[in-house]
């Protein structure tokens, strides 16, 4: 075994390794009893033992081994052997952020409050006839969507919401249509929304969404027991309206037009597998087990909170379990929370999902027209506020300008407090390249934007399903794939 | 296998160029005048004269001018009698004759120098150190003498940025004259370090040109050990990064033998992670041609050896939506899985079948073997057959004779 002569062997060329490595930006957090989870800025990461660990920091890892290559490939070390990874490095972590450097691309338009249901947890609806009250004005709208091209965002979404926006279907029309004029001008990539519950879907309102390209969102919160119970209905059949209200939207405009989400409550936690199972029988390729929302019941001590957490998480992961089963069994379906995560650990890009970011999207990723004006810097700081706590509200329509609004002390603060790399107990978790800030979970629970993470119900949930993706990505190979598929459908 | 060179061509009273000149073929004895001058006529057969005004008249040794020793034509190599029309020769003053475009070849490679700044463990072309610049005139003259209609040019070497600006004066006349035909670069990418460089050929906007630059490992110094030069995986890194900001295709390379098989899985995760932008990954077999030869110890491992590294490179690269493609490998030796990745891609001169082969259904679609592969090739081969129930379903299922 040799090479010909005017060659040389490999030691040659790994002989400048020798003299050492340097660490590059890392941090490490326990995995289970033996092993580590190590990420770099990027959120690249390896699983090693805890001796492998100590071996890497204090510059023990065997040069040419499987574990230096590994090391050398994530980028967690360089040698003098080569230099690009810083390059490859700032490359990656540019596109992890052009996310900030396009700004707003959300825009949430709360066209009225009015609603036909009567949902127990929902703190903003009204059942109301009284359309000047709660609609939102001619005025309102022209400036809100004046604001909303104020972001130089290249993608706008905007989203209409409730109350039960299809009860202001003319407010909806005339926001489109300002919106599609506006933008012959402008050329973004413009897309809309409307989160409804369906029970008004009409033929007219079809054709209007399908001339225009409009997405529908509904919530589903499982079976009709589970849905009806938490979405009480004056005439109690909402959960047929929204069964009937889907199908109408598959077939008149195509499966991908509508989708659905669920609200958990405390009903839900018994049921994952009967919620999961409505959905797979719409014939849905994705549901999003979402938290148990803390505006409400929970809002007032950190403790319960916690506490919620560790429930909601056993729920979470019998859900996602068995929604793995159905994936090994060929049908494919993801579960949104789990698929927005890998995105994170397994891609180059940074899925903008408002909850887990960081710089938070407070304003700059998200932003809330509320019907009578109002700016605020989520749907959340909408409903703190609905229940009379007015954080995050960032001006009036008509009353403040853009600069105001996006310059207020109210946001920059939430801003400040809103980047996960800061702050501590995050600045040295190896997950927070996942994770994000979320100022006003943390102001509503703990009165404060930052938040002690060791007591924030936001860091339990989402560093145990950190843990659990990883865990089972390394403990079984058929479970990887699929998540691996995730990573990169979402 | 072609012979795309031949030297064994006798003048029978022809005068001999003065330089080198590049000539399309044509059967076609009453071309107009007009057309003659780059025309060279392959005499018909039956052909009684010798037509005036063609730039070369050539002669089959079956001709009877074969032995007519001032009839004026050039009698051509035994080898050669494949050409046909359309194709372009070289004909240089002491009467070898290259063949350059073969009109019916799915892709014609134009070898631009053989000069490289690399020396590849595996070269199919090892590298000379001489000044070829003569080559890049040749082809220019060339160039314009090729069908419009041709699908694909590659362009090979040696390492074709060593022309610098030469090359894009190639693909300047490329886009001009084959204004329709694709374009496929070789290079190791080293010296698009420069942006400059990267931006020149940007700047061409040729509107199909793909660059194809190898990437063996994801450690630095396991690439530099393959391509014998230290330093080179930042260089052609960097190359591959200055492309893609210019908007240039990029193909990344990738030969699979045995310094290269152990890393694959982890050279994909690279690929996916830091690289996602690329526009497809080759995943290639063996050449037994050039260097490869001379290490052939170093470098041989039977593909069925390395096919769980292959599936799972090819499985992680497809999950993040990176082209997946695998060349040069017989279909029996590959993972059922990944078989819907292999493209047919040993060039028609170079390819052919073994003894073990009859009787295989595969034999469309199977790339076969590069005629070299006599040399060393997998134990493992085996004739394949489509089950009937996988073809009424349209499906490429496929299952062994034995
Ligand atoms: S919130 Fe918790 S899991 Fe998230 S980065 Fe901070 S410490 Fe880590
Ligand atoms: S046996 Fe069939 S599949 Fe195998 S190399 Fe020969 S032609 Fe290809």
């Amino acid at each position: 075994m040799a090479l010909a002569k005017r060659f040389s062997a490999v030691e040659t060329f790994r002989a400048v390794e020798m003299a050492g490595y340097r660490l590059l930006p890392l941090r490490f957090t326990a995995l289970d009893q033996e092993r580590y989870v190590i990420s770099n800025m990027v959120g690249e990461y390896l699983v090693v033992k805890r001796d492998q660990l100590n071996d890497l920091i204090h510059h023990r890892v065997p040069q040419g081994s499987d574990l230096y290559d590994e090391f050398k490939s994530r980028h967690f070390i360089r040698d003098a052997d080569s230099d690009v990874a810083l390059d490859l490095l700032a490359l990656k972590y540019r596109t992890k952020l052009a996310r900030v450097s396009q700004f707003t691309s959300l825009h949430m338009f709360v066209v009225t409050l009015r609603c036909d249901y009567t949902c127990a947890y929902c703190q903003v609806s009204r059942q109301t006839e009284d359309r000047s009250a709660y609609d939102m004005s001619d005025d309102t709208a022209a400036a809100a969507v004046e604001m909303t091209f104020r972001s130089p965002a290249p993608a706008i979404k905007i989203e209409f919401q409730g109350g039960e926006p299809l009860l202001a279907f003319d407010r909806i029309k005339s926001v489109v249509e300002m919106a599609e004029a506006r933008n012959v001008q402008e050329k973004r990539n413009l897309q809309f929304v409307i989160a409804s519950n369906l029970s008004l879907i009409s033929d007219e309102i079809l054709d209007y969404c399908d001339r225009h390209g409009i997405y529908l969102s509904t919530s589903l919160d499982g079976p009709s027991s589970l849905h009806d119970r938490n979405r009480p209905k004056p005439g109690k059949n909402g959960y047929e309206l929204t069964i009937r209200g889907i199908k109408r939207i598959q077939d008149r405009l195509g499966r991908d037009r509508v989708s659905a989400l669920m609200t958990t409550t405390e009903r839900s936690l018994p049921y994952v597998k009967e919620i999961i199972d409505e959905y797979v029988r719409l014939g849905f390729r994705s549901i999003f087990l979402r938290p148990l929302s803390p505006y409400g019941f929970a809002v007032t001590t950190g403790q319960v909170d916690k506490y919620d957490a560790e429930r909601w998480l056993s729920f979470y992961r019998e859900g996602l379990s068995y929604i793995l089963e159905l994936n090994k069994h060929g049908y494919s379906i993801r579960e949104t929370y789990a698929a927005i995560i890998l995105r994170k650990m397994l891609t180059p890009q940074n899925p903008g999902y408002v909850d887990l970011q960081s710089p938070t999207g407070l304003g700059i990723s998200a932003i809330v027209y509320n019907y009578d004006g109002a700016v605020y810097a989520s749907d959340e700081s909408r409903m703190l506020a609905e229940m009379g706590d007015q954080s995050f509200r960032l001006g009036r329509l008509g009353v403040n300008s853009y600069e105001e609004m996006m310059l207020s002390t109210t946001l920059l603060d939430a801003l400040e407090a809103g980047v996960a790399e800061g702050a501590p107990l995050c600045s040295e978790c190896a997950f927070v390249p996942y994770c994000g800030a979320d100022p006003v979970y943390h102001h509503a629970t703990q009165r404060d934007m930052m938040g002690n993470k060791a007591l924030s119900g936001y860091c339990a949930r989402n560093m145990a399903i950190f843990r659990h993706l990883i865990a089972l990505m390394e403990d079984s190979l058929a479970d990887k794939a699929i998540l691996l598929r995730w990573a990169f459908d979402c | 296998m072609l012979t795309l060179s031949a030297k064994q061509n006798i003048p029978l009273g022809l005068m001999r160029p003065e330089r080198v000149r590049s000539f399309r073929v044509t059967t076609d004895a009453e071309l107009p005048a007009v057309l003659r001058e780059n025309a060279a006529l392959l005499l018909p057969v039956d052909w009684a004269s010798i037509p005036k005004g063609f730039g070369v008249v050539l002669v089959r040794p079956d001709s009877p001018f074969a032995s007519d020793h001032q009839c004026g034509a050039l009698l051509i190599d035994p080898s050669l009698l494949y050409l046909g029309d359309g194709d372009v020769i070289r004909l240089t003053p002491d009467l070898h004759i290259r063949v350059v475009y073969r009109r019916n070849a799915s892709t014609n490679s134009l070898l631009v120098t053989e000069r490289c700044n690399s020396l590849c463990l595996m070269c199919s072309q090892p590298p000379r150190d001489v000044d070829d610049s003569h080559l890049v005139d040749e082809l220019l003259d060339a160039i314009p003498l090729f069908d419009p209609g041709t699908r694909e040019v590659g362009i090979t070497g040696g390492e074709p940025t060593l022309l610098g600006a030469r090359l894009f004066d190639l693909v300047r006349s490329l886009k001009s004259n084959l204004p329709h035909t694709g374009v496929h670069i070789l290079s190791n990418g080293r010296n698009f370090k420069q942006l400059s460089l990267a931006q020149a050929l940007a700047a061409l906007h040729h509107p199909d040109l793909m660059i194809g630059i190898p990437l063996y490992s994801d450690i630095a110094s396991l690439h530099d050990y393959v391509v014998q030069a230290d330093g080179a995986f930042d260089e052609t890194v960097r190359g591959i990064l200055n492309l893609k900001r210019c908007g240039v295709r990029v193909e990344v390379r990738v030969v699979v033998h045995a310094a290269t098989y152990a890393r694959l899985p982890a050279l994909a995760r690279f690929i996916a992670r830091n690289l996602q932008f690329v526009d497809q990954v080759a995943l290639m077999g063996l050449e037994m041609t050039g260097f490869t030869k001379a290490n052939l110890s170093e470098l041989w491992i039977d593909p069925v050896d390395y096919q769980a590294e292959l599936a799972d490179a090819v499985h992680t690269l497809h999950a993040a939506r990176v082209k997946a493609l695998i060349y040069n490998h017989q279909l029996c030796l590959l993972d059922p899985e990944i078989r819907r990745f292999a493209v047919r891609s040993i060039s028609d001169w170079k390819n052919e079948y073994m003894p073990e082969c009859d009787g295989c259904d595969l034999r469309q679609e199977c790339g076969g073997f590069f005629s070299s592969a006599k040399l060393k090739y997998s134990a493992h081969i085996k004739p394949q057959r489509r089950r009937d129930d996988a073809l009424a379903g349209g499906l490429a299922s496929i299952e062994s004779f034995t």
